[in-house]
């Protein structure tokens, strides 16, 4: 009976009968809802890895929920794009559960067991978001998403209460044009599957209300996302939840929407609409840029250490979305197409997942959240600091890290798209160094205090190291950021890069 | 003649592999110590292992991987790549065990963190030598500006931190223009590759406009060679412990530099290019301004080490003078330089820092009659600053020759060039020998507590002041003038006055 095809629907599934296990168990037993969600994830996460491996060999899974065939019924579609992104999504997930134990032992011990459930949902509203290829089931997905994500974001109380206000108010505008675009689509075509709207849209490209509709979709994830200038929620919303969160919100929540919107754009629309009727994609390029840079300098002026990790966020979703805009003008087999997008938002999961984490260590540690209050602490926290410098390294963007190679193939994107009809785009050459020299500025800024401004220089103070449940995590990321940078640099182009183009017909596909 | 071998990647893990040592073993300071020395005579070994190879004519080929189509990840040993790996591997040992005099005697702090940080650096140094394309060069050349990074601010006190931002600011920005010019290399071309004599379609791909801005980005890039007006990170880097001066500024990271303007102008551009650009004035004018600019700034300096900075910056400027002369001789001298001046300038800032860990004293206004007391390094000092000015019996006269015969080959204008060679060697003298005059003429003023410096620090200044001497009889010592000959001879350029 059992067989790969089953498993998408599973990874859901299970995700969310775990929230209902452990509200339960937690009643019982406070210890044990860290343990269910890390199993939960542990199995969601092989599961993904299959999925991933069926993918690449056999190819795509198409499930239908129920039995309805599509596209009455909603469908599980699962090609190369979504098992990529779902196996990095289990990852971090994975990771931060990890690092959770302790973290909320620590810091939220009264809210345990609403912690967790909440947490099993956001991953029920992630997984979701990417399986499906239902677009109005993408829509409930991102709202459990959301909704469960404002309440994680509140659980500290007080401060957080307000930002988690305004990322509801914005997230809600966000998903209301989400929700906007789908009924306009509806109302053209009759069907919410993104196979069938693919199919039945392109005669209807020249109506306004699809073009509309098309727009619609962009704002809202553009909020989703934070892209500059929607970004206001995200600096508040990052640097007051809990750390785990913070990751996870900054490492893949904000790139499930990119990946939300690269589905819209190639899979619900094509890239000859995109090119020929709304060419929005130019304009995404110079706001993209702008986010970089400015999102950068707003870091530099943040003295609260997440605040700045946010702002840097921002500048990276910057990278994210300048990769997904360069895409169509793109031709070649290495940083053609949608290769540098995907490529950074694994890197930026890696790198920034493990900053927050860091950051949440010394506000385990001892509530440190300022830049200043790190004097030091690499006496202490020896194996942390280090995490944290190799992460910081990996985005100053120093070879052969992950942030080298991501900023190197941006920038060989740039070029091939200026010099295939778009002069303008050398610009980004430009914007993409200079905005390594910021990276280096709020950076550097941090390890100096770390490791140079000792306290009383001479005297080695006793080292206080986070428990291995913590360092672990840390030191994993950070490992990663090198070792997949070398991996990028030996491996691309890689198969499974090549079939998400053809599936697109981006890059050396194009026709 | 392309041979494979694995030695270039063994020569490179020596440093990665001592490093991991040193911190495993850091509470064992003998045997940390112990590993760095290992690692660095068995880096110098199999390094000059390769060079019976190379004089032979062949290349030592080690590919890694392909990380982008036309550009391999990969070491490719050439004769001038292996001078400046011999030289700064075989520096490193000597700066080891200085090292070791010198951190023990000052009871530095950090000191596992200072022999680690020392390793990645010479990793850094011998990987920008065996790199065999732009792209590799650019990865060990960051490597190289963020591990000296903590040996810079070693000191952390404010003024260190100072020096290390500084330091990083100008490093890392240039880098930027590197990975810049790597990248437009790459774009117009499709390899990175250094080819004798220039990539050859570089100039039927881009038009003169965009290869002469691509040239100035390069240019921007190599600010490690410390050029001016992008010089001042130089000085100030000088608040590092005395060893990390002498091998890393005064060898490893500057040298780097030169180092990457030379392959840029002969293997890269390539010679004939570069007449056809005339980019040869641009890059001698400031070679001009610098060698004469820096040489007035060190005049007015009374800080040993700051002094001997701005000479660093006077010397490296040979360097680029004598490949801007675009000549068989001049490119030879330019080669031949940057192994000669390291000798030399590691032998200098090594006396330095014997006189500080002996004495305490860093100012030359304050050491007065220090050469009766500590003889044996101020006789050393003496022979490293006649190389300086370029005077025998030692090794930068004979660089100096041939500059001078590249200038008389370059015809017009650039054959009384000499002259302003003979104002700045002029300079030299004016700078360096009123500290001989001090040390060994003026009384010594107070007790005599002050000893001569201990013997790990005293073996190698003696060891470098013997080898610039026996540069000047035998250049061909370290086999130094037949790998430039090879060098020059796989260049293909014509004439040479061969003396």
């Amino acid at each position: 009976m059992f067989s790969i095809e089953h498993l998408p629907v599973l990874v859901v599934v299970i995700s969310m009968l775990s929230a209902l296990t452990i509200l339960v168990a937690g009643w019982r037993n406070k210890k044990s809802c860290c343990f269910i969600s890390f199993a939960t994830i542990l199995v969601q996460f092989v599961m993904s890895i299959f999925i991933l491996h069926h993918v690449t060999t056999v190819g795509t899974i198409n499930y239908k929920l129920g039995g309805w065939a599509p596209p009455w019924g909603i469908e599980y579609v699962v090609d190369a794009l979504n098992a990529y992104v779902l196996v990095i999504l289990l990852f971090l997930a994975l990771v931060c559960v990890t690092y959770s134990k302790r973290s909320i032992e620590h810091e939220l011990p009264r809210q345990i067991v609403s912690f967790y459930v909440l947490f099993q949902l956001l991953i029920t509203g992630l997984c979701g978001i990417t399986l499906t290829g239902d677009i109005f089931n993408m829509y409930v997905f991102i709202e459990i998403t959301s909704l469960s994500a404002y309440a994680l974001i509140a659980s500290r109380g007080k401060i957080a209460l307000k930002a988690s206000f305004t990322y509801l108010i914005l997230g809600s505008i966000g998903a209301c044009f989400f929700l906007l675009g789908i009924g306009f689509l509806y109302a053209i075509t009759g069907t919410l599957n993104m196979h069938d709207l693919s199919l039945i849209l392109p005669s209807y490209y020249e109506s306004r209300a699809v073009q509309a509709a098309f727009v619609f979709f962009t704002v809202g994830l553009s909020i989703k996302m934070a892209l500059f200038p929607l970004h206001t929620w995200l600096p508040d919303a990052h640097s007051f939840a809990p750390s785990e969160i913070s990751a996870m919100l900054s490492g893949i929540i904000i790139e499930v929407s990119t990946y939300a919107f690269i589905r819209v754009c190639f899979s619900v629309y094509t890239v000859d609409f995109i090119t020929h009727y709304v060419p929005i994609f130019d304009f995404l390029c110079w706001l993209s840029a702008l986010g970089i840079i400015i999102g950068s300098i707003l870091a530099i002026a943040q003295y609260n250490l997440k605040r700045m990790l946010a702002y840097s966020s921002v500048s990276q979703m910057g990278y994210i979305m300048l990769a997904v805009a360069l895409s169509t003008s793109t031709h070649s087999p290495l940083w053609g197409g949608l290769n540098p997008a995907l490529m950074h938002i694994l890197n930026h999961a890696l790198m920034k997942g493990c900053l927050f984490l860091v950051a949440g260590a010394f506000i385990y540690k001892a509530e440190l959240w300022n830049i200043s209050d790190l004097r030091g602490l690499a006496k202490k926290m020896p194996y942390t600091c280090f995490g944290f410098t190799l992460a910081a390294i990996s985005m100053i963007g120093v070879p052969p890290t992950v942030g080298f190679v991501s900023k190197v193939y941006i920038i060989f994107a740039s070029l091939d798209a200026a010099s295939a009809g778009h002069p303008a785009y050398i610009v980004f050459v430009a914007v993409l160094l200079f905005s390594t020299l910021l990276n280096l500025v709020y950076f550097w800024r941090v390890i100096e205090t770390m490791y140079m401004k000792g306290e009383d220089s001479h005297s080695s103070p006793a080292k206080d190291e986070l428990p291995l449940s913590m360092l672990i995590p840390v030191l994993t990321l950070a490992s990663l950021c090198v070792i997949v940078g070398i991996f990028w640099l030996i491996e691309m182009p890689l198969p499974i890069f090549d079939q998400i183009n053809a599936l697109f017909r981006l890059g050396v596909y194009a026709p | 003649m392309i041979v494979e071998s694995i030695s270039p990647s063994l020569a490179i893990l020596c440093p990665a592999i001592a490093s991991i040592l040193i911190v495993l073993c850091g509470k064992w300071p003998n045997i940390r110590e112990g590993w760095t020395m290992l690692a660095s005579i068995l880096q110098f070994l199999i390094i000059f292992s390769m060079v019976p190879i190379i004089v032979a004519g062949n290349i030592i080929k080690c590919t890694f991987f392909t990380a982008f189509p036309g550009v391999d990840f990969g070491f490719s040993i050439d004769a001038f790549g292996l001078i400046f790996a011999i030289t700064s591997s075989f520096l490193w040992i000597l700066v080891s065990s200085y090292s070791i005099g010198y951190m023990r005697s000052l009871r530095e702090h950090a000191q596992t963190r200072y022999y680690f940080c020392f390793a990645w650096a010479i990793f850094g140094a011998v990987g920008v030598a065996l790199s065999g394309n732009l792209l590799t060069m650019f990865i060990f050349y960051e490597i190289l500006t963020v591990s000296t990074y903590p040996l810079v601010a070693h000191d952390e006190t404010p003024e260190a931190l100072f020096a290390g931002r500084k330091y990083l600011a100008y490093l890392l920005t240039s880098g930027v223009f590197f990975l810049a010019a790597v990248v437009l290399t790459y774009h117009l071309t499709g390899t990175t590759d250094f080819v004798n004599g220039g990539i050859p379609n570089l100039y039927a791909e881009a038009s003169r406009a965009v290869l002469v801005v691509l040239f100035v980005i390069f240019l921007l890039g190599f600010m490690k060679a410390a050029w001016m007006p992008f010089h001042s990170w130089l000085p100030t880097a000088m608040a590092a412990p005395t060893p990390v001066s002498a091998l890393l500024h005064a060898v490893a990271v500057v040298k780097a530099g030169v180092f990457g303007i030379v392959r840029v102008v002969c293997y890269i551009f390539g010679v004939d290019l570069m007449h056809e650009l005339g980019l040869g004035l641009v890059l001698i004018s400031i070679a001009i301004f610098t060698l004469i600019v820096a040489n007035l700034f060190a005049l007015a300096q009374d800080n040993l080490k700051k002094r001997l900075a701005y000479s660093t910056i006077n010397q490296l400027s040979l360097v680029i003078f004598g490949v801007a002369l675009l000549t068989y001789d001049g490119i030879e001298g330019a080669m031949m330089h940057i192994p000669f001046h390291a000798f030399m300038k590691i032998t200098l800032f090594m006396c330095a820092g014997a006189i500080m860990v002996a004495s305490g004293k860093r100012n030359i206004s304050e050491m007065a009659g220090i050469g009766r007391i500590m003889p044996v390094t101020m006789i050393a000092f003496t022979i490293g600053a006649l190389g300086m000015c370029a005077l025998p019996p030692t090794a930068g006269y004979l660089s100096h020759h041939f500059l001078v015969h590249g200038c008389e080959e370059a015809g017009g204008t650039i054959s009384y060039f000499p002259y302003i060679l003979l104002i700045v060697a002029i300079l030299d003298v004016m700078y360096f020998f009123p500290i001989i005059y001090i040390a060994f003429f003026k009384k010594h003023e107070g007790g005599s507590k002050i000893k001569e410096a201990p013997l790990f620090m005293l073996v190698p200044i003696a060891i470098t002041a013997i080898v610039s001497v026996i540069f000047y009889f035998y250049p061909d010592m370290f086999y130094v003038s037949e790998l430039v000959e090879t060098a020059m001879s796989s260049l293909g350029l014509e004439g040479g006055v061969h003396p």
